[in-house]
């Protein structure tokens, strides 16, 4: 338990609020959405191996759009990906999250002038929570995205009541 | 065999299926052929002795520009280790030409990819449908004078 370890006399209650548990639940155990589309997906994939270790964030992908929290849009878009990526992220429950991986999904990298089969980001079809730059970003920057999409939900409040 | 040789052999065989060749210089050693005789050529070099090109290496979709579009043939034998390239032109109104899916299986994807990227027609192919592109694309990218679209299904193309 770490940070509580042994760290109570008789009454071991702690006083939080409602949101700061949930979101500390919810940060705690992103579950990505399992899917690649170009060499970034190598970088995404080494990233979860052991030797970088995505699962002592809490992250591991999962097979299913609908268990997943997090889609992270590792690779190249193409035209005819991008209403299959569309499709997947409605089919995710909320809340749900993008990170958009690398350049290509950031604003169509290498392919911005003449690629006639590429979007120029995936934010032209999905909303993006996180965007990692490089090509390929290497395991410790998709971590510090995953970090930030973390600090991104800490600060979120699933319980109060929205203004109209 | 070098490759003077086999086009003599080709010229003696199909002289109106022949319109030329170049074998000097720097490219690859090439022969023409007549875009409606491409397939009683190519069966010709993969089963004569001679020859025997039992592999198409590549097959290429080609923009020559100036209304000329073509199809470029690679062809090695593994048999006597020789190579040979062939070529056909096709005017760009009117861009049908043979499919040689019957000689070399190979040729299946390759010529549907020349269809879907330059828009060569391939008479004869069994399946002649878009390969990489999605179905409803509209032109085929790689001609030279092709303009990319503002838009494609709603979303916007151009950076």
């Amino acid at each position: 338990m770490g940070l509580l370890d042994q760290k109570f006399d008789n009454s071991n209650i702690i006083i939080t609020t409602m949101d700061d548990l949930l979101n500390w639940a919810r940060l705690s155990s992103l579950w990505g959405m399992q899917f690649g589309l170009a060499c970034c997906a190598i970088e995404m994939m080494a990233t979860g191996a052991s030797h970088y270790d995505l699962d002592r964030f809490g992250t591991f992908f999962r097979g299913s759009p609908r268990q997943s929290d997090v889609m992270i849009v590792a690779g190249t878009v193409t035209l005819k990906m991008a209403s299959r990526i569309k499709t997947l992220y409605d089919q995710m429950a909320e809340p749900r999250y993008v990170i958009s991986m690398g350049s290509c999904s950031n604003c169509g990298g290498p392919y911005w002038e003449h690629g006639y089969h590429v979007l120029k980001g995936v934010d032209r079809v999905v909303p993006v929570d996180v965007y990692v730059p490089g090509c390929p970003p290497r395991p410790e920057a998709l971590m510090e995205g995953l970090l930030k999409l973390q600090e991104k939900i800490r600060t979120e409040s699933r319980v109060k009541k929205r203004s109209a | 065999m070098i490759q003077q040789e086999i086009h003599e052999i080709l010229a003696a065989t199909f002289p109106e299926a022949i319109l030329g060749a170049t074998l000097e210089g720097v490219h690859d050693p090439s022969v023409q052929v007549a875009p409606d005789h491409i397939v009683e050529v190519a069966r010709f070099l993969r089963d004569d002795d001679r020859f025997q090109f039992d592999t198409l290496m590549c097959l290429s979709g080609m923009d020559f520009t100036g209304g000329k579009l073509g199809v470029v043939y690679h062809l090695h034998s593994i048999a006597k280790s020789h190579k040979l390239t062939l070529k056909i032109e096709v005017p760009v109104e009117d861009p049908r030409c043979q499919s040689v899916e019957s000689v070399w299986k190979t040729a299946n994807w390759h010529e549907r990819e020349a269809y879907d990227l330059i828009g060569v027609v391939f008479d004869g192919h069994p399946d002649l449908r878009r390969i990489l592109l999605p179905y409803d694309w509209d032109g085929h990218p790689l001609r030279k004078d092709y303009q990319v679209p503002e838009f494609y299904n709603g979303m916007k193309v151009p950076y």
